[in-house]
């Protein structure tokens, strides 16, 4: 009697794929040697944009600042901090590029978070399992060093965004050996042959290859959110024993 | 200290539902919203099936995942076990019905009822529109009780509703830290399980499914 959880929708899943892509992104341009502050200030809205569209799905739209009360267990609590920190550091950013550093930690601590919010869930055996703070951790990195990749195409970047997608992969492979689900199939097909081996046989057009790893990551958490979170349901470890024996 | 749990006796319950149906009266629930329903499982390959009927609902957790999340603090757990929400602080956010293992939580975003116009049993409560609900255990009739000196799980009107409704005595609350209540009694005469233990949660609700050896 498995049950597809049906509270977190798309809104809830463009959280992770906006927040995992924008703090990746903060976390990557520290790696460039461009100084533009377009990147900076897109990390900061793509954050905002994603937090926007899981407060679109919360109940009591009003009382969103309730979010903040539990910083001592609850995950969603740390990443609304981790945000609150993220925004002035990455805004400071694009005035004092030196601050860039403190932004990309908050960025990294954000991330950190969204991977624990669903390692945490413990009714859905696809978000439960431990392997999946490295995979979101590392897509969103790879996703975020993708979008980088659109703007600037340093050596350290290209190799960052390189190892990224290859550990992500790497990433996969373990979580799928932990957790398989068939509905995680395409979006890990997709993974594989557009989010891994397109995107790095596209290295030498930087911007494709970035975007290649950006859909495919975005592809993935979309699944991930939507169509693999099953409940465990019920199940009986001992029959009722009745009548005589 | 007391710990407020409920007992489910596999080999009494026939899924009759009168649990839910009392449930539902008891607290208004609308359409689609079953804080203690009956699950109607079927086990093995034909022609080896059995079928079993288990009562399902907010196991009450000694460790609940669902307060560990809950980042607005709506949920907490009682001294004497039962989970709570505060209907004022949540936020509807769901993560406590994601991190629920028991399909125990619910959220409804407007106001339903089972027909066009509200019946007489039916409350119209704006506090439960966008929040997470479930079952509270009959918390109120529990503390009334308490404060007119009546015993939970022993007196009716001490004790949750599904309980009382059990057509089949199937269904028992009590004190499970109380080795003289009904509930350690059985639980000392019967082999017993706990859904999903393996997850650590410490459910307070456990199924009884054979005599002790």
């Amino acid at each position: 009697m498995n049950w597809l959880q049906r509270h977190w929708d798309a809104r809830a899943a463009a959280n992770f794929m906006l927040g995992g892509t924008g703090s990746g992104l903060m976390v990557s341009l520290t790696l460039a040697s461009s100084d533009s502050a377009f990147p900076v200030l897109l990390s900061s809205i793509l954050v905002a944009a994603g937090l926007t569209a899981v407060w679109l799905e919360i109940g009591r739209k009003l009382r969103a600042v309730h979010v903040f009360f539990n910083p001592f267990t609850s995950w969603m609590t740390r990443e609304s901090f981790a945000a609150l920190l993220l925004f002035p550091l990455g805004i400071g950013a694009i005035f004092v590029p030196s601050a860039l550093p403190f932004a990309a930690a908050a960025a990294a601590a954000f991330l950190y978070c969204q991977a624990r919010i669903l390692r945490a869930a413990k009714g859905i055996p696809a978000w439960r399992a431990p392997q999946i703070v490295p995979l979101i951790v590392l897509t969103g990195l790879a996703e975020g060093a993708g979008l980088a990749l659109v703007f600037a195409a340093d050596p350290l970047l290209l190799s960052f965004f390189v190892l990224a997608v290859a550990a992500r992969f790497v990433a996969w492979l373990r979580y799928r050996a932990a957790v398989p689900i068939p509905a995680l199939e395409p979006a890990g097909k997709a993974l594989l042959w557009i989010g891994t081996v397109a995107a790095i046989a596209l290295v030498l057009v930087p911007p494709l290859a970035g975007l290649a790893a950006l859909a495919a990551g975005w592809w993935l958490k979309l699944a991930l959110v939507t169509r693999a979170s099953f409940n465990q349901g019920f199940s009986l470890p001992h029959l009722p024993v009745r009548g005589t024996r | 200290m007391t710990r407020w749990a409920m007992v489910a006796d596999l080999r009494r319950c026939v899924g009759c539902q009168t649990c839910t149906a009392a449930c539902k009266q008891a607290n208004a629930t609308p359409p689609g919203v079953q804080w203690r329903r009956v699950v109607d499982l079927e086990v093995g390959e034909y022609p080896h099936v059995k079928r079993a009927f288990v009562p399902v609902g907010c196991m009450h957790c000694e460790d609940p995942p669902c307060m560990h999340v809950c980042p607005s603090t709506a949920t907490r757990k009682r001294a004497d076990g039962i989970v709570t929400v505060d209907y004022d602080l949540c936020i509807g956010c769901a993560y406590c019905a994601v991190a629920c293992p028991y399909q125990a939580r619910f959220k409804v975003d407007r106001q339903e009822f089972a027909f066009e116009a509200a019946m007489p049993n039916e409350l119209r409560d704006e506090r439960r529109i966008g929040v997470a609900t479930k079952c509270t255990f009959c918390v109120d009739r529990i503390d009334a009780g308490l404060a007119q000196g009546l015993r939970p799980g022993v007196d009716p009107e001490a004790t949750p509703a599904c309980v009382n409704s059990c057509i089949a005595k199937a269904l028992h609350f009590g004190d499970a830290q109380d080795p003289q209540s009904n509930i350690s009694q059985l639980l000392a005469e019967n082999q017993f399980f706990r859904m999903h233990e393996e997850l650590g949660t410490g459910p307070g609700f456990y199924y009884l499914w054979d005599k002790a050896p």
